[in-house]
């Protein structure tokens, strides 16, 4: 694992509301928001749930199993921590268990970016990437 | 109290003025602005001091700098809007509430920038990604790698491609209809006309992206006057009348990959009300100046505008019906995509130009123009210009 000041590329900027996510994370759980009241998933993290007005939520743990989405492939680097790795396919994942849900990631199992199809099924799996952060990234189901 | 519908047609533009589009204007950002901003209201015939209301949509200039530069003593209003791209399309909403309710005389509308000798996009995005409305993006993709607007709109051109099976040929026919408009365009950057195979040999940069699918970086400026009709009568130009206007913004507003249906602009909830307002349909249109900082961006426009189904849109800029002499003529001027990006307000002068009849590129007895801007995650704005 390296420290934060080796890792070249952007961490992660938590607010109020999202650092209980990345603590998840940093334990490899995944989960969301779920209102308490009304039942709806939210994601990235807020106060209110948009669909009934409740501030109340639970932190509900889902597998860690999405769906291809959509996906872009980077061919060139936008940020220099990610020169190394081009083409970059940067991939939007459908998660299974919490509907109207996506994570954006990576892949870390060497899945090339030509190998990225809308439908494939994805395991959810956590980089350590740093001391202090853990990303979700994806692996091919 | 105004219903909308009664704010057609209540207010007008009077002048217009822009700067040379080029890769370095030798200015700074602000005697850019005040350039576009003088000829503008030298356009109209008006002193600068009669200005009352300033929409500055771009960074380097305030309304404070313009009061100061042009003698402003009394100015009532001034408004930015925080839509990226769409600003200055969504602020002739500001521009008319602002007349048509009184509170202003003359307001004056403007955007640019050195966007290519100055500070490039993807620095100034890096630089707000802390904050604001890109902070979300900031802190749960920009981590992945998804730093440019390239790559923040590849996933929507990648699903529209594999829900309706749009492709990069249908893509380059939008690259070569701005191309070969801003090759007739006295005030272009790009004007070595394009083919298809030129688009098609470009590099990928963000695939589904070719090179020829991005837009452009410029050096310029561009700026309008509104005021009343009853105010255009003592004027040097005809009036271009404001029809319909509106700002609208998509679901799930600061991030695309949350959006239910990431296919579906802002604008799709704002083109019924629009046409509603002017009492027009896409048919009345005779010319759109869509804003184009993507190819994509202007196929899946056409459809949540309404001028063809969802899906159809890659179908329909095929066979040249988006180029002069077409059915429906795009980005007269040459959009982003080859005459400037200062932020979508040249689509907005375009659009005056048309229904003056004093383009470069003139559709024949166009009455109708419809301008759209798009900015930011799907934020949109429309409006329609006529000679009544």
């Amino acid at each position: 694992m390296t420290t934060t000041s080796e890792y070249k590329k952007p961490i992660p900027r938590p607010t109020g509301e999202s650092q209980p996510f990345w603590d998840f994370c940093k334990k490899h759980e995944l989960r969301f928001q779920r209102c308490s009241k009304c039942n709806t998933f939210r994601h990235y993290p807020r106060p209110l749930c948009g669909e009934c007005g409740s501030f109340d939520f639970d932190w509900v743990q889902v597998a860690p199993k999405g769906t291809v989405h959509s996906w872009v492939t980077a061919h060139r680097a936008f940020h220099p921590g990610f020169a190394e790795e081009l083409p970059l396919a940067i991939v939007i994942v459908d998660v299974d268990e919490a509907p109207g849900i996506r994570i954006m990631a990576n892949y870390n199992d060497g899945t090339k970016a030509d190998e990225v199809a809308v439908g494939a099924p994805v395991k959810i799996v956590f980089d350590d990437v740093t001391e202090e952060f853990t990303l979700p990234k994806i692996a091919r189901a | 109290m105004y219903s909308p519908k009664e704010l057609s047609n209540k207010t007008c533009v009077v002048g217009i003025g822009e700067t040379t589009y080029s890769r370095k204007s030798g200015m700074t950002d602000l005697t850019l602005q005040l350039t576009a901003a003088m000829r503008a209201i030298e356009d109209a015939g008006i002193k600068p001091g009669d200005i009352d209301g300033i929409l500055p949509q771009a960074a380097g200039a305030t309304s404070e700098d313009f009061a100061t530069n042009l003698g402003i003593k009394d100015l009532r209003y001034s408004a930015q809007i925080n839509m990226g791209g769409a600003s200055p399309c969504a602020a002739i909403q500001n521009g008319v509430l602002a007349v048509a309710s009184g509170v202003c005389n003359y307001v004056l509308l403007l955007s640019g920038r050195n966007g290519y000798s100055g500070a490039r996009t993807a620095q100034s995005i890096g630089a707000g990604l802390g904050s604001g409305p890109m902070r979300t993006m900031g802190e749960f993709e920009y981590i992945y790698g998804l730093v440019a607007p390239m790559l923040w709109y590849g996933p929507m051109a990648r699903r529209h491609m594999h829900l309706y099976g749009t492709t990069s040929l249908q893509f380059a026919e939008v690259s070569i209809a701005m191309r070969r408009h801003a090759s007739m365009q006295s005030n272009a950057q790009m004007k070595d006309p394009i083919t298809i195979e030129d688009h098609q040999s470009s590099p990928i940069l963000a695939d589904p992206f070719r090179l020829l699918d991005c837009c452009l970086q410029t050096d310029g400026a561009a700026a309008c006057v509104i005021t009343t009709p009853e105010r255009a009568k003592d004027l040097k130009k005809k009036p271009v009348y404001i029809s319909a206007f509106g700002e609208a913004h998509p679901d799930s507003p600061s991030s695309i990959t949350q959006r239910p249906d990431m296919t579906t602009f802002g604008i799709a909830k704002l083109a019924p009300r629009v046409f509603e307002m002017a009492g027009m349909t896409p048919k009345d249109v005779d010319v759109a100046e869509l804003y184009d900082c993507f190819t994509f961006t202007v196929i899946n426009q056409l459809e949540d505008i309404g001028f063809c189904g969802k899906g159809e849109g890659g179908p329909f800029v095929e066979g040249g019906r988006i180029q002069i002499g077409g059915d429906l003529p795009v980005n007269t001027h040459g959009g982003l995509l080859s005459q400037g990006h200062i932020m979508g307000m040249n689509h907005v002068i375009e659009g005056i130009k048309q229904v003056r009849g004093s383009s470069d590129v003139q559709v024949k007895d166009a009455e109708v123009a419809l301008v759209s801007g798009y900015g930011d995650f799907g934020d949109g704005a429309l409006a329609i210009f006529s000679g009544r």
